[in-house]
C-alpha cells in the first residue's frame, strides 16, 4: 500500500469522530483524564474529557500537574496508572461456590460459567475496551504481559477475557518526562507496531492536528468514518520530528549492555545494602509497574459458611507473604527484596520470558515515595561491578 | 435454634473508648448472620444477658492501665479458648500509652480533683504483654470488614486475611492518587499496615498510622523524606506518637526525632 492510504491527518473534530466511530462499534472508551491532581486512565466519551492543556512534571518521588501554554491533548508523559489496571484488574474473583443445601458441598468446579465457579473473565469484563492514548512503552508492556498471561502452556482466563479484542489507539509521545528512559529499553517513544491506530499530535501555532497511522484493518474501517486528508510529506516529517525530539530529551538513561550478566554477577554487591537503607518496602514500584504481574490468592468465606470464593489481588515481591514458605519468608531483608525485584525486572525476566521486564516508563522512579531510581541503582551496580560486602550475606 | 451448638462469643473492655467493640455493632447488614453463627454470650454493649463462660471466642478491647485490669485480663484469658485483641489500645497500648514516656504521677493532680482516688499503673500496655493472644487485629478503630473476616476465619478454621504490608498497596489497588508524590502531603502510609482501605488518602489526606507499623517499616527513610517535604523534627516525632505510640518501630522513630 502507498503510505498515503496508511497515514491521514485529522483535526480535533476528526478526533471526536474517531472516538465516536470506535464507540459505535460497541467499545468502552478508556483514556487519560485529570483526577485528584494526576492523569489517570478512566472512562471517557469525547476529546473534551482528555487533559487539554495539561502537562506533568516528574522526578524521583515527585509528580505535579502543570498548565501548558497550548491546548495539547496528549502533552504529558505516563501517569501512575497503566493499562494493566484494565487487563489485569487489581482484584478479581478466581472462583466462587455456594454450599448445596442437600449435598452439603457444591460439586460445581471453577470456570464452568454457571452461578458456581464463574470467574471474572470475558463475562465479568463487560463491553470490549478501547484504550485511547496508549504510549509506545505501554504497548510494549502489554506485549510483555501478553507473554506472561497468554503465552506458554496455560493461559489466564481473566486476562484473556479482557484482552480479547481490545482496540488500541496509540499516541506517539510529544515529550519525555524527566523519569522517562524508553529509548534505553528500545520501547519508544514511537509506537512501531501492535496498535490499531497511532496518533501523533501536531501543534504548530494555530494548527492543532493529528497524524493518524493505520495499523490494522479495523483501524482503517474506523478511519473510513472520520473526516481528514491523506498525510503529505510535510505532516509525516513534522510527526517524525515530534518523536525524534522526544527521543532526544529522555530524562533518564539505563545502560542495558550485558545487564543480565552484570546483575547475575553482583548478588553480593554492597549497593544492595545502600538501597535497602532507603527502600520503604512499601511496594509502590511494583504496583505502578506496567509489567509486574504478581498476585496473591485469598480465601473469602461468609459467616454462615454457605458461600466461599477465592480472590486474587495484585501482590508485590516487597511483601513478606510473597516469599513465605513453611517456616518463614525466604526474602526477609529489604536488601534481598529490592535485589529480587530489580534483578527479575532487568535480568531473570530475559531468561524467563525472552525480553526485559522493563519498558523504561519511569513510573517506579516517580511513584517511589522516596524517589529510588532503578537507572541510578543499575548504574551504581555497574560502577562497582564485582564488589562484595565486607562480610557475606545469607539469602535473606 | 436447631443444628449444632454455636460457638460462644464474649467481648471485653479494658482502657479504651469503645469504638472497636461498637464496630461489631455497626456491622448492621451482617448482625443477623453473626447472631446465627455465634452465640453472643457476654457483650454488655449489646445485651445485659450474660451467659457464664468459658467462651469459645473472646474479643478484647483496650489496654492494661490499672492493677485491677492486669488481674482481670488473666481471668479473661482463662475463660477464653481463642482470644483476639481488637484495636490499637489492645494491640499496642493505644493513645493512652503516651503516659509511658512521662511520669504519670505528674499528671494526676492536673487532671483529677482527687488524685488519691486514682489507682493506676505507670504504663499503658497491650494485652499481649500480659497474657497469650491468639490474634491481634489492628486499627484505631478496627475495620469492620477485617473484623468480620477474623470471625469468619475463626468459624471456618482458616487463616484470617489480614496482611501485614503497607497502606500503599491498598491505595494503588484502589487507584487512589499518592498524596505524598502528587501533592507533597506527608503520609505515614508506606510504614503503616494496611487494613483501613486507605481511608485518609482516599480523602486526599496523609495516613495517620492508625493501624500501626507495617511488617518491615523503614521509618527512618520515611522520616528523612518528610523532612525534605518541610516537616520539622518535632512534628515528625509527633506523627509517630499517636494511637500506636508504644509500637516498637513508631516509638523508636519518635524518640529518634526527639534528639536535639
Amino acid at each position: 500500500m502507498e503510505p498515503a492510504t496508511l497515514q491521514r491527518v485529522i483535526d480535533r473534530a476528526g478526533l471526536d469522530q474517531l472516538l465516536a466511530a470506535i464507540a459505535r462499534r460497541g467499545f468502552r472508551l478508556i483514556g487519560p483524564a485529570v483526577r485528584d491532581g494526576v492523569i489517570v486512565y478512566d472512562d471517557i466519551s469525547s476529546s473534551a474529557d482528555l487533559p487539554a492543556g495539561w502537562t506533568d512534571e516528574q522526578d524521583g518521588g515527585h509528580y505535579r500537574l502543570r498548565r501548558r501554554d497550548d491546548d495539547a491533548l496528549f502533552g504529558y508523559a505516563v501517569g501512575p496508572q497503566s493499562w494493566k489496571r484494565y487487563l489485569f484488574p487489581p482484584t478479581s474473583v478466581v472462583w466462587r461456590s455456594a454450599r448445596d443445601k442437600d449435598a452439603g458441598q457444591d460439586p460445581g468446579g471453577a470456570a464452568d460459567g454457571d452461578a458456581n465457579g464463574a470467574p471474572d473473565g470475558a463475562a465479568g469484563a463487560g463491553a470490549p475496551m478501547a484504550f485511547i492514548g496508549v504510549r509506545s512503552c505501554e504497548l510494549r508492556a502489554i506485549a510483555i504481559q501478553d507473554r506472561v498471561f497468554l503465552g506458554g502452556q496455560h493461559t489466564d482466563p481473566v486476562y484473556a477475557g479482557r484482552r480479547e479484542g481490545v482496540f488500541l489507539v496509540a499516541v506517539n509521545c510529544g515529550q519525555a518526562a524527566a523519569t522517562c528512559f524508553c529509548v534505553s529499553m528500545d520501547a519508544g517513544p514511537k509506537a512501531e507496531s501492535g496498535f490499531d491506530l497511532a496518533l501523533t499530535e501536531l501543534l504548530d501555532g494555530e494548527r492543532h492536528e493529528f497524524l493518524v497511522e493505520i495499523g490494522t484493518g479495523r483501524g482503517a474501517d474506523v478511519m473510513s468514518e472520520v473526516a481528514g486528508r491523506p498525510a503529505g510529506r510535510t505532516e509525516t516529517q513534522a510527526a517524525d520530528r515530534v518523536t525524534e525530539q522526544t527521543a532526544a530529551s529522555m530524562g533518564r538513561h539505563l545502560d542495558t549492555g550485558g545487564i543480565k550478566d552484570l546483575l547475575y554477577g553482583n548478588f553480593e554487591n554492597p549497593r544492595w545494602d545502600d538501597v535497602a537503607g532507603r527502600c520503604l518496602t512499601c511496594g509502590n514500584c511494583t504496583m505502578v509497574c506496567p509489567t509486574c504481574f504478581c498476585f496473591s490468592i485469598t480465601d473469602v468465606t461468609d459467616l454462615a459458611g454457605t458461600e466461599a470464593e477465592q480472590q486474587r489481588s495484585w501482590d508485590s515481591c516487597f511483601t513478606m507473604d510473597h516469599s513465605y514458605i513453611h517456616g518463614g519468608s525466604v526474602r526477609a531483608s529489604s536488601r534481598s527484596r529490592y535485589r529480587q525485584w530489580m534483578t527479575h525486572k532487568l535480568a531473570t525476566w530475559i531468561d524467563q520470558f525472552g525480553t526485559s521486564g522493563c519498558v523504561g516508563c519511569g513510573r517506579c522512579i516517580t511513584w517511589c515515595p522516596v524517589g529510588i531510581d532503578i537507572t541510578e541503582e543499575a548504574a551504581a551496580i555497574r560502577a562497582s561491578d564485582g564488589a562484595t560486602g565486607e562480610e557475606g550475606h545469607g539469602d535473606a | 435454634m436447631t443444628g449444632p451448638p454455636r460457638p460462644t462469643l464474649a467481648v471485653w473492655k479494658f482502657a479504651s473508648c469503645d469504638g472497636c467493640q461498637l464496630t461489631l455493632l455497626n456491622c448492621e447488614d451482617e448482625l443477623a448472620d453473626i447472631a446465627a453463627s455465634v452465640q453472643v454470650a457476654n457483650f454488655p454493649e449489646a445485651s445485659r444477658e450474660v451467659i457464664a463462660g468459658p467462651y469459645d471466642l473472646s474479643l478484647v478491647e483496650g489496654s492494661i492501665t490499672t492493677p485491677a485490669d492486669a488481674e482481670r485480663i488473666r481471668a479473661v484469658r482463662d475463660a477464653s479458648r481463642f482470644l483476639v485483641t481488637i484495636g490499637a489500645c489492645a494491640s499496642a497500648g493505644g493513645i493512652q500509652a503516651l503516659r509511658n514516656f512521662r511520669e504519670a504521677d505528674e499528671y494526676l493532680p492536673v487532671v483529677y480533683a482527687r488524685p488519691d482516688y486514682i489507682d493506676t499503673l505507670r504504663t499503658s500496655t497491650p494485652i499481649a504483654d500480659h497474657v497469650g493472644v491468639d490474634f491481634e487485629l489492628r486499627g484505631c478503630p478496627i475495620d469492620r470488614h477485617q473484623l468480620l473476616d477474623v470471625i469468619s476465619a475463626f468459624l471456618h478454621g482458616r487463616k484470617p486475611s489480614v496482611p501485614g504490608y503497607s497502606v500503599c498497596l491498598e491505595c494503588k489497588r484502589a487507584g487512589i492518587t499518592c498524596v505524598m508524590v502528587a501533592h507533597g502531603t506527608p503520609c505515614l502510609g508506606p510504614v503503616t499496615q494496611a487494613g483501613c482501605r486507605a481511608l485518609c488518602p482516599s480523602c486526599a489526606r496523609g495516613c495517620y498510622g492508625c493501624f500501626g507499623p507495617m511488617e518491615t517499616p523503614n521509618t527512618a527513610a520515611l522520616s528523612a523524606r518528610w523532612r525534605e517535604l518541610g516537616v520539622s523534627r518535632p512534628d515528625v516525632g509527633r506523627a509517630f506518637r499517636t494511637f500506636n505510640a508504644n509500637s516498637g518501630p513508631f516509638r523508636e522513630e519518635a524518640e529518634a526525632n526527639d534528639a536535639p
